[in-house]
């Protein structure tokens, strides 16, 4: 269950988690906030309920409670990194039902925390309207990414054809009816809040109903580039930690004062070689490196196929002033690993931002997390923050740098335009590749 | 032009001079922009505090926007100083609307490219305006970076937009200049990296006392982004499928407009909705019936000119936008047989029409039934922050947004509409993808297409064509 949300009054935040609830109103401002909230009737502050399991308190009951708290986390931590693994292993099918799951799980925080600061319980149809919007969204993304992912299988049914071919408009139907809902709740007294929570509502959906999407497309592509950006954030947020505990001096941003620079800088090093390493192992199986297909005929998802270039063996030259050092005039690897330096980087340089976007956004609205699902880590939220801005990287790298269009897709795009403009497109390929030389002659079939 | 806090200054605009409303309550506001900092101890207890008790109070605690200055120009003002103020009113908004309806004609007239700048301007004001409420609102003038920010979000998004859409049209022009090729090929890491910018500095401008407001305002800037510049693009997409998508809708929803009014002005009896008190039952049905009638008859005179039917298409060799050519079915008459009902009535057995009427009463339906929605959604929002109108751009008529909210969902609405019931998927985009393709996928993709297109008799396999 949610703890209603305490309000933590310093805004130095204690990471390293609840030492007593006493200790909170030894603050100086605690007198003058938790009048102003008494004021508004009924957010006093709650004790937080510990989540920890029965299990894991009575086994660490004779640890002091900061290093039981470090064990929580690290517990929790491998319990999750585990669990991450074995749906690695069960397939396609089980991730992306953990993908939405996880969704769904982040859209329900973020609109708690919105109905908390609004104490906007009361509003008429406002959750079961954040509900239906949540599942228009989704309704809308899912059915263009099957569309294009299911292609046979949607033609072969007629139910699913229909809905796929008017499917945009479908989708807008179904978002015009939230709408019109909406304008109809408007309550005299509740214009203000309601506008608030449907703006917050909107806003949690481009967060969060469209990275997932991105992310399950990433996963389409080859679960290698679902694997290695989250790996990469997840190494790189646990450097950083290591090397800030360890080496730790320079404050970085005032947002998070525990992070500092050298966990900053340190982290980035080891991810890059974190990722260097791992997308050496993976590139060499074909359950990774292939883009994910639905086989018609066993109905089922298939990971084969000829590896693409990307994940063949290479040889490159070592450049001259890392050859004395490293002792190696070449060396083999794969090509991917190159653009994993490139996703390791994002991850390091630019994923701490959403981290501290996400502090920040916790600091305006005086909650110390998200919500209390993961004992010791906080709401699902929490952790992953960081991942937002990685997943919409990763999918614009690979539009923009891996693969094209697909061309089975845009032959059968092709064959639905009229005939004038088939006729158009075909002769301007056809000029564009003589133009290249592909084409040898005019009379060249 | 006499809109509130439109000059930027940092002095709130609720205590200058226009009147005292509200100066009882400027105590518990503040900080605002500096005018006056008469309670520094205030200051220092949490801002935040502050904030919170604004949006939990009730909306009738919340102080009231002072009235907007008169910006009507001077020599409208003398010709009507004779009339009560009443009729005053009534003909001054008459003579806008006529106004604002030759400036269309005239921009229409102008082409294709002109109407492309003003649906930009438009959007850029809108944007404007409703920007300048949240200010108002939170009283951010002061916050750092914040208007920076917001309009540099709104480049990176029409910066993307047209990226997407524009390059697609433009493909022929494109393919000539090797800098925009390099522009278009990597336009989305590019616009995401613009973005991504922006972000940065949103977090790295986040100040201590400021944190809710700051987002608060992100929010505002984002849901704002939505809502105007992805209507105005799709307002150009519907454009370049030709003019006449553009065209009817918007006057359809502008006719609805007129029509509901004046059948409620006669008849109106019962009203339809709390949030807008003057708007009538009889007013909506009617409006409903007239602006479907007079959808149906301007699609009739529009369908015939090429001007208005053909997509828009960039001729790079005179660097011109031209609208010719063959009409597609869609605009070429045809006879329907007239249903027994209305035969008795009418008298004719069969009548020429074009498709697109059919489709052009969709469309109006649309304006009259969904349309108001988005008008209702603005007097809610109007309500919600205690503005009378968004702005005060046009004298009689308020601002820009007051003028398109029922527009909005329209837009949306053509634009699915069209890719769902009238055309397949874009020839431009889908040639600029297949020239993207790696060499030996261009080429089997053009074998594949060859040998469907001989079988389909569409080309003949001994010309060389």
């Amino acid at each position: 269950m949610y703890f209603f949300p305490v309000h933590q009054v310093s805004p130095v935040a204690r990471e390293d988690g609840w030492e007593s609830e006493s200790e909170n109103k030894l603050d100086a401002e605690t007198a003058s906030d938790s009048e102003s909230r008494s004021e508004f009737g009924g957010s006093a502050p709650v004790p937080t309920s510990d989540d920890t399991p029965e299990v894991l308190n009575r086994a660490l009951s004779n640890l002091s409670s900061r290093w039981k708290n470090w064990w929580v986390r690290g517990i929790l931590t491998l319990a999750m990194i585990t669990f991450f693994f074995i749906i690695i292993y069960l397939g396609p099918m089980v991730l992306m039902t953990i993908v939405m799951c996880v969704q769904i799980k982040c859209f329900h925080e973020i609109i708690t925390i919105g109905y908390n600061v609004y104490h906007s319980y009361d509003l008429p149809w406002f959750r079961t309207l954040s509900w239906y919007f949540l599942l228009c969204v989704n309704y809308f993304f899912y059915g263009e990414t099957v569309t294009d992912y299911f292609f046979t299988l949607v033609q072969r049914e007629e139910p699913l054809r229909i809905l796929s071919k008017y499917h945009r408009f479908i989708s807008f139907a179904l978002y015009l009816t939230g709408f019109c809902m909406f304008v109809l709740s408007l309550v005299k007294k509740h214009y203000r809040l309601q506008f608030y929570m449907f703006g917050w509502t909107h806003v949690t959906l481009l967060i969060v109903v469209t990275q997932s999407h991105l992310i399950i497309h990433n996963l389409f592509e080859g679960m290698i580039w679902f694997i290695v950006p989250i790996s990469c954030v997840i190494c790189n947020d646990i450097m950083a930690y290591m090397f800030g505990f360890f080496f730790g001096r320079t404050p970085l941003i005032k947002l998070s004062p525990k992070k500092t620079w050298e966990g900053f800088i340190g982290g980035f090093f080891a991810t890059v070689l974190f990722g260097l390493l791992l997308s050496y192992v993976m590139s060499g199986y074909r359950c990774f490196t292939c883009p994910v297909e639905f086989n018609n005929d066993t109905n089922s998802f298939t990971v084969d196929c000829e590896p693409s270039e990307l994940f063949q063996l290479q040889e490159y030259n070592i450049p001259l002033v890392l050859q004395s050092v490293v002792g190696w005039k070449t060396v083999r690897m794969y090509p991917f690993q190159i653009h994993s330096i490139a996703l390791s980087t994002f991850a390091s340089l630019i994923g701490p931002f959403g981290g501290f976007f996400a502090s920040g956004f916790k600091r305006a609205f005086k909650i110390k997390d998200f919500a209390n699902t993961i004992p010791g880590h906080g709401g699902i939220m929490d952790r992953f923050d960081c991942q937002y801005l990685m997943a919409t990287f990763v999918n614009v790298y690979i539009a923009s740098f891996i693969r094209g269009p697909n061309p089975s897709k845009l032959i059968q795009q092709f064959l639905t335009l009229r005939p004038d403009q088939q006729l158009h497109i075909f002769n301007t390929l056809k000029a564009h590749l003589v133009d290249k030389g592909m084409l040898g002659s005019l009379e060249d079939a | 032009m006499g809109c509130p806090g439109q000059g930027g200054s940092p002095r709130d605009p609720w205590r200058g001079g226009s009147g005292g409303v509200g100066n009882s309550q400027s105590e518990v506001h503040g900080w605002a922009g500096g005018a006056s900092r008469a309670f520094p101890t205030l200051m220092e207890v949490d801002l935040e505090e502050r904030l919170h008790e604004l949006d939990l109070r009730s909306d009738s605690d919340v102080p009231d926007v002072p009235p907007p200055t008169d910006s009507t120009p001077e020599i409208l003002k003398r010709a009507l100083s004779g009339l009560s103020a009443r009729w005053k009113n009534w003909w001054i908004r008459g003579i806008l609307t006529l106004a604002m309806i030759s400036v269309f004609f005239l921009i229409i007239y102008l082409g294709s490219f002109m109407l492309m700048l003003l649906v930009l301007s438009i959007q850029v004001k809108c944007y404007h305006e409703i920007i300048t409420i949240g200010y108002r609102v939170y009283h951010s003038y002061d916050l750092p970076w914040f208007r920076s920010l917001s309009w540099y979000f709104l480049l990176c998004v029409n910066y993307f937009f047209y990226g997407e859409t524009v390059a697609d049209y433009f493909a022929t022009f494109v393919q000539r200049r090797e800098q925009l090729q390099f522009l278009i090929r990597y336009h989305r890491f590019i616009s995401f990296a613009l973005y991504l910018t922006g972000f940065c500095m949103f977090v790295l401008s986040l100040v201590k006392k400021h944190y809710r407001l700051q987002f608060y305002m992100f929010a505002w800037t984002h849901v704002t982004l939505l809502i105007t510049v992805t209507q105005s693009h799709l307002v150009i997409q519907n454009l370049f499928e030709g003019m006449i998508w553009f065209l009817v809708p918007i006057s359809s929803v502008i006719c609805n407009d007129i029509t509901a009014y004046i059948f409620g002005f006669f008849f109106g009896r019962t009203p339809l909705i709390k949030l807008s008190p003057k708007k009538t039952w009889e007013g909506f049905i009617g409006g409903f019936f007239s602006t479907v009638v007079f959808g149906f008859i301007f699609s009739y005179f529009l369908a015939q000119h090429q001007y208005f039917v053909c997509p828009v298409e960039y001729n790079s060799e005179t660097n011109r936008f031209v609208t010719e050519c063959e009409p597609s079915e869609l605009f070429q008459m045809k006879k329907y047989s007239v249903p027994p009902l209305l035969q008795a009535a009418l008298g004719w057995e069969t009548v020429n029409m074009y498709p697109f009427q059919m489709h052009s009463i969709a469309l109006s339906t649309f304006a009259s039934l969904i349309g108001p929605f988005g008008g209702f959604f603005a007097s809610g929002f109007k309500r919600a922050f205690k503005i009378k109108d968004f702005a005060d751009t046009i004298p009689g008529h308020g601002g820009i947004m007051d003028r398109f909210d029922c527009q909005y969902l329209m837009a949306t609405f053509v634009h699915v509409y069209i890719t769902s019931f009238i055309r397949g998927p874009n020839p431009s985009k889908l040639l600029k993808q297949l020239l993207i393709l790696q060499p030996e996928q261009q080429l089997s993709v053009y074998k594949t297409l060859k040998s469907h297109l001989v079988e389909k008799g569409i080309l003949q396999p001994s010309l060389r064509g």
